[in-house]
């Protein structure tokens, strides 16, 4: 796919990582997020060399650079499918919540027995089901994007930082600070229930800033102080129940079991394109 | 070219979610037509089961990221619904406006994103940045437009944050509503210029009559609740849903199956436009029938037309619940809803069709049972019974395997299914 002609940036062109979008267990949303912010859709094209996009495109290749993989896994096809996805690609990037620890779908592993849970749906048809598992328990993972949904900035800016190569930094902090910085009136005070002082940043407090409490899509900030945010959800009258009831709901606060020993990737020299 | 017979087109393309389609013609007769869902299910019923009532909106969103709204939007009068809370004006108004946003958003993405390319004989919306860029940067003007009114309203394009069991936890500033009322006058233009593309498409020559199910117009083009509605006579109370989708499972589907009056029946634009025409804008109207959508119509490929239509009437719908808003002085954005025992449904009309929420809960407000019947889930059985018949005639005319898989692929496109959303 070539999209808007070459960019280049100080005079010198840019090189155009091949890119390749693929879906496990997930709602497809991520790869939404890719299409939408029009504004900028076609410069963000024009960064790229789009090879593999099924959502979107009917032709398909195996020849990709970077491998932006949403969803988790659920089901053995999935492991295989991912594992050949890991042999294609320099870089293998976790997009959104369920790529990078499970997201909702986690939900599903407070249930001990999968396969009960689907002859209970499905009846005299079980369907095949896995335990949930995040992109990383199974392979090694670059990248990840953070977010149900993430914020298409931040697709853009790690796309762009490839193409440039400038290294790419994952926020450290919760978003309690991001919330502070834009003068919101903290949810707890307005009797909402937040777990904005121990998940990630870097989504600006999206749904704080719209007076909704935070569920923790991101997952856990660095050094997450849970004790201290028990303590505030107790100060407000939240129960450990209700505490525990949110932070189960994206999967980045459960904990994990040890992952599977993967094989070791093999260094490769950068191919010719 | 060859005519082999064999027909196998793995996870197919520009549709949400993973689905196949496999034919089989020997001798000029159709031996085989399978449309088989091979999506991973996610059990998100199940998830439910013991979580508070303020879980279901914000989760099963989740459920699909193309109508995250509309979900929200369902599971929230299913709620409501069961603890009989009935949301004032100002709230369902700006609710439908949101609902209006993510069709236009949803519909334009379709016709553009997913079905042009096939018409005009690329794979994919990309070739287009180059051939034909003005269609592509009308594209994005008109999802933009949608994605940013339901940034405005919901808080967010995809998988909203303001939309909450009561009302909304934020309003939208009177100023930005007017500023939408204009951007959305000013994007007739290319809603009539999306018309004029898609007029120059030969609309495919296939019908097979077919059983239409939607929510009954009561007054207006239906979208948030009411009686339910099949084009072989059957009304139902929003309650009766389950004797309206009457689910199975069935084999080499990981979705489960629907059926009414007959084998299979189908829900989404073109069963809204056929079953309340009479509802639609004038203007609309008029749209439809000038792309040969003059009700009841049973080519599946008119599914566009029905979309345009639908585009044009929920455009200037919005300018008409923006100019009631600005009208009036905003209430409070959100009341008290008390949790009870109790059951609710609710059936909300979300671009690909019927939505169907349901909850029962305790009397601390926890899920006791969740039910969610989605309208790709209701079109599953339709597309399956059209492949087939679609099949059987291009086999019976001898034509080349490689014109019978692209309609084939066309027609499952013609549905927009979402396949994960089926499963979930």
């Amino acid at each position: 796919m070539a999209a808007g002609g070459t960019k280049s940036w100080l005079g010198a062109p840019l090189l155009r990582p091949r890119v390749a979008f693929f879906e496990l267990t997930s709602c497809g949303g991520c790869q939404l997020q890719v299409l939408n912010h029009e504004g900028t859709l076609l410069d963000f094209l024009s960064l790229v060399e789009v090879t593999d996009f099924r959502e979107a495109m009917t032709e398909r290749s195996h020849e990709y650079d970077i491998a932006f993989v949403e969803g988790c896994v659920s089901r053995s096809d999935e492991v295989a499918r991912l594992r050949q996805i890991r042999r294609n690609a320099r870089t293998l990037v976790a997009l959104g919540s369920c790529a990078c620890f499970g997201g909702v779908p986690r939900m599903k592993n407070r249930f001990p027995d999968p396969g009960l849970l689907a002859r209970e749906i499905y009846g005299e048809y079980p369907m095949a089901t896995e335990t949930v598992r995040a992109l990383d328990e199974i392979v090694p993972v670059d990248l990840k994007v953070h977010g149900c949904p993430f914020p298409k900035e931040e697709l853009e800016k790690v796309v762009l930082h490839i193409a440039l190569g400038k290294a790419i930094e994952t926020p450290r902090h919760p978003i309690c600070f991001e919330c502070k910085a834009n003068g919101n009136v903290c949810l707890f005070d307005l009797g909402e229930l937040c777990l904005g002082p121990v998940t990630r940043g870097g989504c600006s407090a999206w749904c704080p800033g719209n007076r909704f409490g935070c569920w923790g899509c991101r997952g856990p900030a660095d050094d997450a102080n849970l004790d201290s945010l028990r303590a505030i959800a107790k100060e407000h009258g939240f129960s450990g129940e209700d505490l525990a009831d949110r932070l189960e709901c994206f999967g980045g606060f459960t904990p994990r079991e040890a992952p599977e020993p993967s094989p070791r990737r093999k260094s490769r020299k950068r191919g010719t394109r | 070219m060859k005519v082999a017979g064999t027909i196998e087109v793995h996870h197919l393309t520009r549709v949400e979610g993973h689905g196949n389609i496999r034919i089989r013609v020997k001798d000029g007769r159709l031996r085989e037509a399978r449309w088989e869902v091979v999506e991973t299910p996610r059990f998100f019923e199940a998830l439910l089961r013991g979580k508070r009532y303020d879980v279901a909106p914000w989760i099963t969103g989740r459920i699909c990221g193309i109508c995250s709204i509309g979900h929200t939007l369902a599971s929230i009068r299913a709620v409501e619904n069961a603890f009989g809370f009935d949301p004032p004006e100002q709230t369902r108004n700006l609710r439908l406006l949101l609902k209006h946003a993510e069709t236009l958003q949803s519909h334009v993405l379709h016709l553009y994103f997913l079905a042009a390319p096939d018409f005009l004989g690329v794979g994919s919306v990309f070739p287009l940045i180059e051939t034909h860029p003005d269609a592509v940067r009308r594209a994005a003007r008109l999802k933009l437009l949608a994605n940013d009114l339901c940034d405005l309203v919901g808080g967010r394009r995809m998988h909203p944050t303001r939309t909450v069991v009561g009302g909304f936890t934020l309003l939208p500033k009177k100023r930005e509503l007017a500023g939408f009322r204009e951007r959305l006058i000013a994007a007739l233009p290319d809603l009539s210029a999306t018309v004029d593309l898609f007029r120059s498409f030969p609309v495919p020559d296939f019908s097979r009559e077919t059983e239409f199910v939607s929510l009954l117009g009561d007054g207006g083009y239906p979208f948030i609740g009411g009686r339910l509605v099949s084009s072989d006579g059957v009304i139902r109370p929003e309650s009766g849903y389950l004797e309206m989708t009457n689910e199975r499972v069935v084999a080499h589907s990981t979705a489960k199956w629907c059926r009414l009056s007959r084998e299979s029946f189908a829900v989404g634009p073109l069963a809204r436009v056929n079953n309340n025409f009479s509802f639609l804008l004038p203007e609309a109207k008029v749209l439809a029938e000038s792309l040969g959508l003059s009700p009841v119509r049973h080519n599946p490929f008119l599914a566009h037309a029905a979309r345009l239509a639908e585009c044009l009437h929920v455009t200037l719908e919005s300018v008409a619940l923006i100019d009631g808003l600005l009208s009036t002085d905003f209430g409070e954005p959100r009341r008290t809803v008390t949790p009870r025992e109790g059951k609710g449904v609710a059936a909300v009309e979300v671009p690909r069709g019927i939505l169907y929420h349901a909850y029962e809960f305790d009397r601390d407000g926890r899920i006791v049972m969740a039910d969610c019947v989605i309208p790709t889930g209701q079109n599953h059985g339709n597309i399956q019974a059209d492949l087939e018949s679609l099949a059987r005639e291009m086999a019976a005319e001898g034509k080349q395997d490689a014109e019978i898989e692209r309609l084939a692929q066309m027609l499952v496109r013609a549905y927009d299914p979402c396949i994960s959303c089926s499963v979930h």
